[in-house]
Parts: structure tokens; sequence; C-alpha cells
């Protein structure tokens, strides 16, 4: 076949393999079904309220307390789940020791255990009574029941995101570079924090920020440990759920266009670190 | 070896490596790092075992027993066991499209297919009210012919399935795209039918990223609990799956039947643990790059 003969051949069959209609129509419509007309009924369901009644079923004190408590909240969770998710992917990633593979697996267990499992367990471990809290509780420290319930829920929840984000990073990053840097004189803790850290940055940053967006979301873990005071430790999710038993459906709608809006922002965010991510490689 | 050579020896092996960190660190490192998965993962891992059997075997298996705990079991088995093969059509289908042929707005497409993991589980079950509901787009038309899609099965099934979207698509997307589609074609060219080219060449590519897939996607599909909870109604023995009755017990003080029930749901995220790290440690290779979240 001459050359000619190939090029003319490649429009009449751009597709060689078969099936592309069929399995991007089935996808198509599995996702606008399922996911983009959900949504849609989601984002307009507000506008019957206007701008003013949007407004102001979003800005009012009990609303707003709520939105700061689970963005705060998520906030603080997403720098602890950082720092120790740093230090538990580098012991996992540089250190041998026996137990290493089960130490490794547990890490996912917040992803695994269905959240209202870790909801009671957490509760009942840190209520004035149980393991934790009854420890805490003669230092006078509440647990269960107020604001950092609600902290301890995320910062597990969000754990996983941040060890398993920098695990692959920590381990394809060579000794070379932190050998040069001993070589040229760096003390160890000069290569870690000048070295190290800002080549981990993005995944650190990264993780952190899927440990937030979950944290923001999270409601089955909270909701038990929490003791969902309004206006104390009651946060959005379990807002939308009040509202829509009080069949407010616009003012949950409110609350859901808010939280989907910012998990919107989150991963315009996370997509932006990532192409920074390939790009710093 | 005497004694000195040990030491030049051990000292020579310092000076060799200037990334190892000294022991103490080392010890003070893993001490933190095994500390704190032990208080905050294990920790409330263990108290769920030993709440359950707080009485002894007998309340345990007595609780099991319940007529509205059995009912919770087949409610969330039913309700996967929809969800889950339709999610993994989907995502095969998807990633048939998106790794065998290229089209413009296939980013997007991905974008999209990921959504439903940055959505709170709660609004997730929300929009469903808003489509299906009484006050919803769909919900008065759908009283008139005596559909109940709300505070039924279906809800629950819809719900289920959008929680549960991604999973087997996002797993199958990366490893197809990478196996690249020179092995379809060559088939193709020599005539075999789609159907037998899939199921020939590909399922047998794929087979272990597809479990690894339908694994995680069983896994929540089982232990949801926000999404469900918005839509199901809570209407104990009829819409309550094994996480909205974890709830329901453990609020009406019922400690031993709702630890009983969050110590079944416990064991299977065990069990999908340890099939987890089998298949990431087994099949290494045959899974995405990517499996690591």
């Amino acid at each position: 076949m001459s050359a000619t003969g190939l090029k003319l051949s490649i429009p009449r069959s751009r597709h060689v393999l078969p099936g592309f209609r069929l399995s991007l129509g089935l996808t198509l419509f599995y996702l606008t079904s399922i996911v983009l007309i959900p949504l849609l009924a989601l984002v307009i369901r507000p506008i019957e309220l206007g701008f003013d009644g949007f407004w102001a079923s979003i800005s009012t004190p009990r609303v707003l307390a709520a939105l700061r408590l689970s963005f705060g909240m998520a906030l603080v969770a997403a720098v602890i789940d950082s720092v120790f998710g740093f230090i538990i992917a580098w012991v996992l990633v540089r250190y041998r020791f026996p137990g290493k593979a089960l130490l490794d697996a547990v890490i996912d267990l917040p992803f695994a255990l269905p959240t209202a499992v870790a909801g009671i367990a957490l509760s009942t471990l840190y209520a004035p009574n149980g393991w934790i809290g009854s420890i805490l509780a003669e230092y006078g420290i509440r647990i269960a029941y107020t604001p950092w319930g609600v902290l301890v829920a995320m910062t597990f929840i969000g754990l996983p995101f941040t060890v398993r984000t920098l695990q692959p990073v920590l381990s394809e990053l060579g000794l070379e570079i932190e050998e040069a840097a001993a070589t040229l004189g760096a003390t160890r803790l000069q290569t870690i924090a000048r070295v190290v850290l800002p080549m981990l940055m993005p995944a650190i940053l990264t993780g952190a920020a899927m440990a937030f967006a979950r944290g923001v979301g999270e409601y089955g873990s909270i909701i038990f440990i929490a003791g969902n005071i309004p206006a104390v430790s009651e946060i959005a999710p379990l807002l939308i759920v009040t509202k829509l038993e009080q069949y407010d459906y616009a003012g949950a709608a409110a609350i859901g266009v808010v939280m989907l809006a910012a998990s919107f922002v989150m991963l315009l965010a996370l997509n932006g670190l990532q192409s920074w991510a390939a790009k710093r490689r | 070896m005497t004694q000195s050579h040990l030491q030049i020896a051990a000292r020579a092996r310092r000076f060799n490596r200037p990334t190892e960190d000294p022991l103490w660190l080392k010890a003070l490192l893993g001490s933190v790092a095994i500390g704190f998965i032990a208080i905050l993962l294990l920790l409330p891992l263990a108290l769920v075992f030993k709440e359950a059997f707080a009485q002894g075997a007998a309340p345990f298996l007595a609780a099991i027993a319940e007529p509205d705990t059995l009912a919770a079991v087949k409610l969330s088995l039913t309700a996967a066991a929809i969800a889950v093969p339709l999610n993994t059509v989907f995502g095969i289908a998807a990633a048939w499209s998106i790794a065998k042929f290229d089209f413009p707005g296939k980013t997007f497409l991905v974008t999209l297919i990921d959504l439903p993991f940055s959505v709170s589980p709660v609004v997730s079950g929300l929009i469903y009210v808003l489509v299906f509901g009484m006050n919803g787009w769909f919900g008065p038309a759908l009283a008139d012919y005596n559909v109940r899609i709300l505070f039924a099965l279906p809800g629950i099934v819809l719900a289920t399935m959008f929680v549960t979207f991604p999973f087997v698509a996002r797993e199958l997307i990366p490893l197809m795209m990478d196996q690249g589609r020179s092995e379809e074609e060559a088939a193709a060219t020599l005539g075999a039918s789609g159907f037998s080219t899939f199921l020939r060449v590909t399922l047998p590519n794929i087979k272990w990223g597809l479990l690894y897939g339908i694994l995680l996607c069983n896994a929540r599909a089982l232990g949801e609990f926000g999404a469900v909870s918005v839509v199901s109604g809570h209407i104990r023995g009829a819409t309550n799956t094994m996480p909205l009755h974890v709830e329901l017990l453990y609020n009406s003080y019922d400690y031993v039947g709702a630890f009983t029930v969050a110590a079944l749901l416990a064991m299977l995220a065990l069990i999908t643990l340890a099939l987890k790290s089998f298949l990431e440690w087994r099949y290494a290779d045959e899974l995405a790059a990517s499996h690591r979240h």
C-alpha cells in the first residue's frame, strides 16, 4: 500500500475499535441522569428565594456559625493531619521495622470504616466516661459534645488523604539530593527544611486540601460526637438535614449551594496544585 | 570481629549514609507515628468490638437475630447488589470511551466523573430530595402515579449510586490509558468482534483493577450513611440500612445492639482492607499507578 493510500484510509475509519458511540453514549446518559440533573436541581432551587432571600437564609447567625465551624475546624484538622501525615509517611517510607505492612494497611481504615461506626466509636471513646474521655476529664478537658469533638472526627476522617498523597512522592524522591546537600555541608535539619520539604510541598498541600474538603462535607462521623448544639457545635451538613426535616427545601438548598461552591473551588485548587506539581517534576 | 572493629564498621556506616536518621530520631518519629495511629485509628476499632461483646456472645448473637437488624442487613445488601453492578457497567463504559478513543472535552468529562467524591454526602442525598421530594421537581407527578422513590428502596439505591459513582471508573481510566489501544486494535484487525475483543483482550488486562474498583465501591455502598440518611426516611425494619440502624439503636440507648451492627460493618471494613492490601501487594503492576488515592 502506498503512503497516500494509507493516508486516505485513515479518515474513513478513524476508530478502528468498535463501541465508541455505545460506550460514550452510555457514559453521558448515566452521568447526566445520576449526577448532573440532580445537581442542577440543587443549583436552581435557591432561585425561588431571590438574591435577597438567598442571602437572608444563609446569613442567619445559626447558619453562619455552622459554616464557620465546618470550614474552620476542617482547616485545623487538615493542618494536624498534614503534620502527622508527614511523620507517618516518613516513617513508612524511610524506616524498616516489623509490622510495617500492617501499619500501612491500617492507614486506610477511615476510608473503609462506615462513618456511622466511626461516629459512635469516637463518641463513646471521648465521652466523659469513655477510655480517653475519662483520662482527659481528670484534667478538666472535655472533647465529646463540644466543638473539639468535631475536630477529633475530622482529623480521623482526613488522615489517609495526607499520608497517601505524600507516600508515593516521598518514595520517588531519590536519596541523591539529600546526599548532595549533605556533601555540600548542609546539616540534616537544613537538608530537610530547605531541600526535602520544598520538594514535597505540592503533595503536602494536595493532601491537606483533600483532607479539608472531606472534613467540610463530613457528616456521619461527626454528628454523634459533636453534641450538635446550635451555633456552638452544629456543623453545616447537619443544618441541611434539620432544614429538610422542617420542609425548608430552599433553605437547605441554599446551604447546599454554598458547600457545593466551596467544593468546586477546592476541586479547581486541587487541579491547579496537581499541574503545579507536574511542572516541578 | 573485635569490639573496635564493630565500632569502626558502625562509624563507617554512619559516615556513608548521611540520609540515615540517627537512632534517637527514628525511635522518636516511629513512636509518634505508631502512637498517633494507635490512638486515632486503632482505639475506636477496638472499642467497637469490645462494646459489641460487652455482655458476652449471647447478646451479640441475639442482637444480630433481631428482625429489624436482619431487615437492615437485607436492605443494605439489596441496595449494594443494584448499585455496584450498575456502577461497574458505567465504569467500564466510561473507561472504554475515554481510554480507547480521542474526543474533545475528555479531561472535562473525567473531572465530572470525579465530581461526586467532592460533594458532601448530605448534599448528595439532598439533590435527590429536590428532584423526587413532594416539594421537588417530579414529586407531585410521581405521587399521582403512586410511585415511591424517596423514603423507599429506589431513593436509597440512587443515593448509593451517586456516592459510589466514580470508584470503578477512576480505577479503570488511568489503567486502560496506560495500556494503550494497540492490543485491541490488533484483535479488531484480525476480525474479532467488539464484544469478544473486550472479553478476551481487554478484560484479562484489567481484571485486577476492575476487582479493586468493585471492592472499594462495594465497601462504600454498604457503609454509606449521610446521603442515604437524607433519602431513607428512617422507617425501622423497612428503609433502614445497616449504618442507619446503627444510628437508630445508638440513639435509643441500645448500645450492645448498636455496636453489634457496627461490629458487622467493621468486620466488612477489615475484610475490605485485607483484600485491598493483598491486591496492592500481589498485583501492583496490574493496578492503576495512581491507586494511592
